[in-house]
């Protein structure tokens, strides 16, 4: 198999005194999803705002495509075409929702097979997110929660990212928009978008991940097929109090 | 009798009916839950009950006696603890300081300027914390918790004025599992010796199955159900609007 | 006064709107963006008008000149790219109060370029060419050349608003005003969007000077007056809010345009009243008013918490063995000083400004610090305290030693009246209040002649007898010094105290625990007034003499740089800083001829060296930051 999409090897991190990484090392590859599970504070957003360039004091070496972006800052690495979807959506609320879609754009890129990729457009984020369509000169901030959950993900591909960090979608969403969550990310996959999704909720990242990382206290602590995890009681136990 | 009487509460932002003629009440010793989807009212609901926010119309009664126009520290003074969906504490104060300051305002002292805070009714907030499993962290500084104890001082700082009403936006929001485990059942303990009324807000199942007496469910502003967990779990409306398939829902735990 | 003349003055009052207006609209836009609220704005109007001034002298016809106008835009632009590529991008995630005296010293290091480059002299603009006749409004004569400046002010708001609403660029812009870092995430080069939005905001306010040449000379004093106009009109018209920066233009000059119209009236019971001599006050009794009816503004909106990442605060503690130890050992060294130096030492009398200085100092950091209200207008409690102290000696005959006690409530009293609208705003907009009521203060004790003695002052303010050796005096100064800041440390560590710490910390949460936020915040204040009062009184018998000078906006900013210098977090810092500081300012201006730009340089040095202040990098490099892990 060729070499992974994207490579994290050795990555440390720390805010003021306290580290919260201790040399974590995951790979995500072409077209796949993998969680990223762990209980709160074990360190699955600060190893998603590491991987983005979003923690100061990081250390340790990130490869995506190949190029080394241990060093880069958050606009290379975005430009690089790794997008990333932040646990508290952060979308632009005073920004209308084409508005927020037009701060995500970037332009059009190869496919990773060489081909052109079809780029995202406005119109073909509403077939995928059909309730931003309605909404598009809104405000965003006059949205639900839930519909600014998938404007944060819709915002993220305007990018026409070959990756995408999706930091807790679930988190303080209700069940149904969760489940529309789930619906969303496999319609993604079928595109060819590789996604590395930190959860806490398992039947979730279980209905759509392919790989699974355990993390703990920043350090990972289990790694394996989701189909393995699911059925590793022990593991479970173990590493997600579950 | 009931301890709270919310009566045909409305509130709207720029014509959005945020909370739309929601009525119900609750009992002493009585956990109640309120759900729905995300921007269904259930926060602007808290923050009129709280006094955050001014109701355009409808009432709040505690203990029969109107509070729909207090000020949130006069709605205190009458025996509602709170708890925020983002855990508000005092980063600057050690986590003992934190309870001691509501203890302070409790007994009336904040303008005292001359005798030393520090002192004050320490045993009492450390037994406080003890509750909540969080005495052996007194001395640290609030700001440099773990996100689920700074949770845990809420609930201590809460606890403070002996309250009769405990209200709880999203309690668990940002846990785990397991310590959403323990800290409802610290809740679900405190109700039951206290006698104190609890209404919540949750989006973690297993944590609303697992620990209400009884839930309301709201729906773009509007109260479309409420009762007991087995017939809001089997209601079809509220399937539809909130819980979906349920494929991925955390089962709940024994 | 006829209505045909106040109806030119009307639309003078137009003219100068656009002017202000291009001057605001700029700070606003910086202030949206990066959050900095751009004390060198005024700055750079004024290098606008200096630059034109050299332009236009070069450049003659009206192509020439239209052509100077668009270049000294375009040049105050590029300065204001290099300033924020050289300095701000270094502190945008430092704290707000920082950014905020890089800034203020980049003004001093200004005034003396521009002071150094052309000179001390008021330098007279041409007139425009084409435009230098006046037409005839309503049989009197109104210059072409300000019918020209009504027309500009409008079509900048457009195009401006053009810009934002309707480019991928204002969308950026827009957006990170919001979330920078979000924006930066989603493949937006920020370090390049923020340049080009200063050296936008710095471009307008090159323009607004050298327009304004033609009808003003471009002088030294230039930038603090534009400062304080801009912030005025930003604030009333609703932080980063470009419409609302011109409705605010609007009414500013307007307003001013009638004070003048209206002129000098008498009174039917005798005596007269001047309306010109309320110019002053006028536009800051605008933005009290708006600003207690609109907290954010006539067409702004609640500001959202900033995403700076800075750690809270650490605990205060009572201070350990060694503190104590310093402590007593300058306390001890300090009653010791007079034996040493001499009775008539220049030492003492620098250490009587020291003392001095630290009270108004630690007064301020108590509200400053644990109280988090960041007062621009401090100096005006030392203004009440120092002329109510001045005043009562010398109009209503009180002796010495109660007119000083007055001075303590001259300035609770300041502090209670403007406490009150203060308490209910908060962030920038509680800074921008309390720097109007300072400005008012200094304004009416500027222009009111028969009770203040105006610009002049009040003179022959003379301790008592008993008091008026130099080294008695200093032994007041040191007792009062000591017992101010114990008093306020003692306070700290009681329960209002901690209250005040707790409104600091979480509003929310205060609340939510039965405090009164705005009472606690209101009664520190008015300690804090009183304190700062105090400083005042002492201020005003050591010199013998008070005056409007000594109360002007530069002393808020001294003490703001006192404090900052020594480090909010900590309780010795104020001391330390105020006395580092006036150290400073001491030695440097008395050997230096530049001395304004070497404090600046040296502040923007301490700025980006020691984030913390001195008690702060002292503390942290010996390792006792009390974090504990």
């Amino acid at each position: 198999m060729s070499e992974p999409l994207l490579s994290v090897r050795g990555l440390e991190a720390r805010y003021g005194a306290a580290q919260i990484l201790f040399g974590l090392d995951l790979e995500l590859n072409a077209g796949e999803v993998v969680a990223l599970m762990g209980r709160n504070g074990a360190g699955k957003s600060t190893t998603m705002k590491s991987i983005m360039g979003l923690v100061d004091r990081r250390q340790g070496r990130i490869t995506f495509r190949g190029r080394d972006i241990s060093h880069a800052r958050p606009h290379e690495i975005a430009r690089a075409g790794l997008g990333y979807a932040p646990e508290d959506r952060r979308i632009f609320s005073d920004l209308t929702v084409m508005e927020n879609l037009e701060v995500g754009r970037q332009p059009p890129r190869i496919g990773l097979d060489g081909a052109p990729m079809t780029p995202w457009t406005p119109d073909r984020l509403f077939a995928l997110f059909p309730n931003l369509a309605e909404a598009g000169d809104r405000a965003a901030g006059r949205m639900s929660g839930g519909e600014q959950q998938m404007l944060t993900v819709a915002r993220t591909l305007m990018g026409n990212p070959y990756a995408i960090l999706l930091d807790e979608p679930s988190e303080g969403v209700a069940p149904i928009i969760v489940e529309q969550m789930a619906d969303m990310i496999l319609s993604l996959k079928k595109t060819g978008v590789a996604i590395l999704l930190s959860e806490q909720n398992l039947p979730f990242a279980a209905l759509v991940s392919d790989r699974v990382y355990v993390l703990e206290k920043g350090e990972i602590r289990y790694s394996g097929a989701m189909r393995a995890l699911e059925q590793d009681e022990e593991a479970r136990r173990l590493y997600l109090e579950v | 009798m009931s301890l709270l009487v919310v009566d045909r509460l409305c509130k709207s932002f720029g014509g959005v009916r945020a909370v739309d003629d929601v009525s119900f009440s609750l009992a002493p010793g009585e956990l109640l839950a309120m759900i729905g989807p995300n921007g269904a009212g259930k926060t602007t609901c808290f923050n009129m009950i709280n006094g955050q926010l001014a109701a355009d119309s409808g009432r709040v009664l505690l203990h029969d006696a109107d509070i729909s126009r207090l000020p949130p520290r006069e709605i205190w003074k009458r025996g509602v603890g709170r708890t925020f969906q983002i855990a508000a504490t005092f980063a600057s104060l050690t986590v003992v300081e934190n309870v001691q300051m509501a203890l302070i305002s409790h007994a009336g002292r904040l303008y005292r300027m001359w005798s030393r805070a520090a002192a004050f009714e320490r045993e009492k907030a450390l037994a406080l914390l003890a509750q909540v499993g969080m005495a052996e962290q007194a001395d640290r500084p609030c700001g440099v918790l773990a996100y689920g104890d700074v949770k845990r001082v809420e609930l201590a700082i809460a606890l403070a004025n002996e309250p009769k009403l405990l209200l709880m936006d999203e309690p668990t929001a940002g846990m785990a599992p397991k310590e959403r485990n323990e800290l409802m059942a610290l809740t679900r303990k405190l109700v039951v010796e206290r006698g104190i009324g609890v209404l919540f807000t949750e989006h973690s199942m297993d944590v609303v199955f697992g620990y209400a007496d009884r839930l309301v469910v709201l729906a773009r502003g509007k109260l479309i159900a409420q009762g007991d967990v087995d017939a809001i779990r089997n209601d079809p409306n509220v399937r539809a609007v909130y819980f979906g398939s349920g494929k991925t829902v955390e089962r709940a735990r024994a | 006064m006829s209505l045909s003349g106040i109806l030119v003055q009307m639309l003078n009052g137009l003219a100068s709107a656009s002017t202000l207006f291009l001057l605001a609209s700029g700070l606003s836009l910086i202030f949206g963006v990066t959050r900095i609220v751009n004390f060198a704005h005024g700055s750079l109007f004024m290098l606008g008008a200096y630059i034109a001034w050299s332009l236009t002298e070069r450049m003659s016809g009206a192509l020439g000149f239209w052509a100077a106008m668009g270049l000294s835009a375009l040049a105050v632009g590029a300065i204001g790219a290099a300033i924020e590529m050289l300095l701000l991008r270094r502190i945008y995630r430092a704290p707000e109060l920082f950014q905020l005296l890089a800034t203020f010293a980049l003004t001093l290091v200004v005034r003396d370029a521009v002071l150094g480059v052309w000179g001390s002299e008021d330098l007279l603009g041409p007139r425009a060419p084409g435009l230098s006749g006046s037409v005839e409004i309503l049989g009197r004569r109104f210059p072409q050349y300000d019918l020209a400046l009504i027309v500009i002010g409008p079509l900048v708001l457009a195009l401006v608003w053009l810009l934002l609403r309707r480019t991928r660029w204002g969308a950026l812009v827009r957006a990170a005003t919001q979330d920078r870092e979000m924006v930066g995430a989603l493949g937006v080069n920020q370090s390049l969007l923020f340049t080009s939005v200063f050296a936008l905001g710095a471009a307008l306010a090159g323009l607004g000077g050298a327009l304004q040449l033609p009808r003003e000379p471009a002088s030294a004093g230039l930038d603090l007056a534009a400062i304080g106009d801009a912030f005025v009109v930003v604030v009333v018209g609703g932080m980063g809010s470009l419409p609302g920066a011109f409705v605010a233009a609007l009414l500013i000059a307007e307003i001013k345009a009638l004070c003048i119209a209206l002129g000098t009236w008498s009174l039917p019971w005798g005596g007269t009243i001047s309306f010109p001599k309320f110019t002053l006050v006028a536009e800051f009794l605008v933005m009290a008013i708006v600003l207690v009816v609109r907290p954010w503004g006539l067409m702004g909106k609640p500001q959202a918490a900033v995403r700076t990442g800075a750690p809270p605060e650490t605990p205060l503690a009572p201070a350990d063995a060694t503190t104590r130890i310093i402590g007593f050992a300058t306390l001890g060294a300090l009653a010791a000083l007079p034996l040493i130096v001499g009775v008539g030492s220049y030492a003492l009398v620098l250490s009587i400004d020291i003392f001095i200085g630290v009270l108004f100092a630690v007064s301020l950091h108590f509200v400053m610090g644990p109280g988090g209200m960041h007062s621009f207008g401090h100096a005006a409690y030392f203004g009440l305290g120092a002329y109510a102290s001045g005043l009562l000696l010398k109009s209503a005959g009180l002796p010495m030693e109660l007119a000083l006690v007055m001075s303590i409530l001259g300035g609770a009293l300041g502090a209670f009246v403007f406490g009150w609208f203060c308490v209910r705003l908060s962030g920038v907009y509680f800074a921008m209040l309390t720097l109007a009521f300072g400005q008012i203060v200094w304004s009416v004790v500027f222009q009111w002649d028969e009770v203040t003695g105006g610009s002049n002052g009040v003179i022959g303010v003379w301790p008592a007898p008993w008091l008026a050796a130099k080294q008695t005096y200093y032994y007041l100064a040191l007792a009062c010094c000591v017992a101010g800041v114990l008093l306020l440390r003692r306070i700290l560590f009681s329960p209002f105290g901690y209250a005040l710490r707790a409104t600091r910390d979480s509003v929310l949460r205060s609340d939510a625990i039965g405090i009164d936020v705005q009472r606690i915040q209101w009664i520190a204040f008015i300690v804090a007034g009183a304190v700062c009062g105090l400083a005042g009184g002492l201020f005003a018998f050591s010199k013998g003499s008070i005056s409007p000078e000594t109360i002007s906006v530069g002393r808020s900013i001294d003490g703001l740089v006192m404090v900052l210098l020594g480090g909010v977090e900590t309780l010795s810092g104020p001391i330390v800083g105020a006395a580092a500081f006036l150290f400073l300012q001491d030695s440097i201006a008395r050997h230096i001829e530049y001395w304004r730009a070497m404090l600046g340089l040296l502040i923007l040095v301490l700025v980006l060296a020691f984030p913390d202040g001195i008690v702060g990098a002292v503390r942290k490099r010996l390792g006792k930051g009390s974090q504990q892990t």
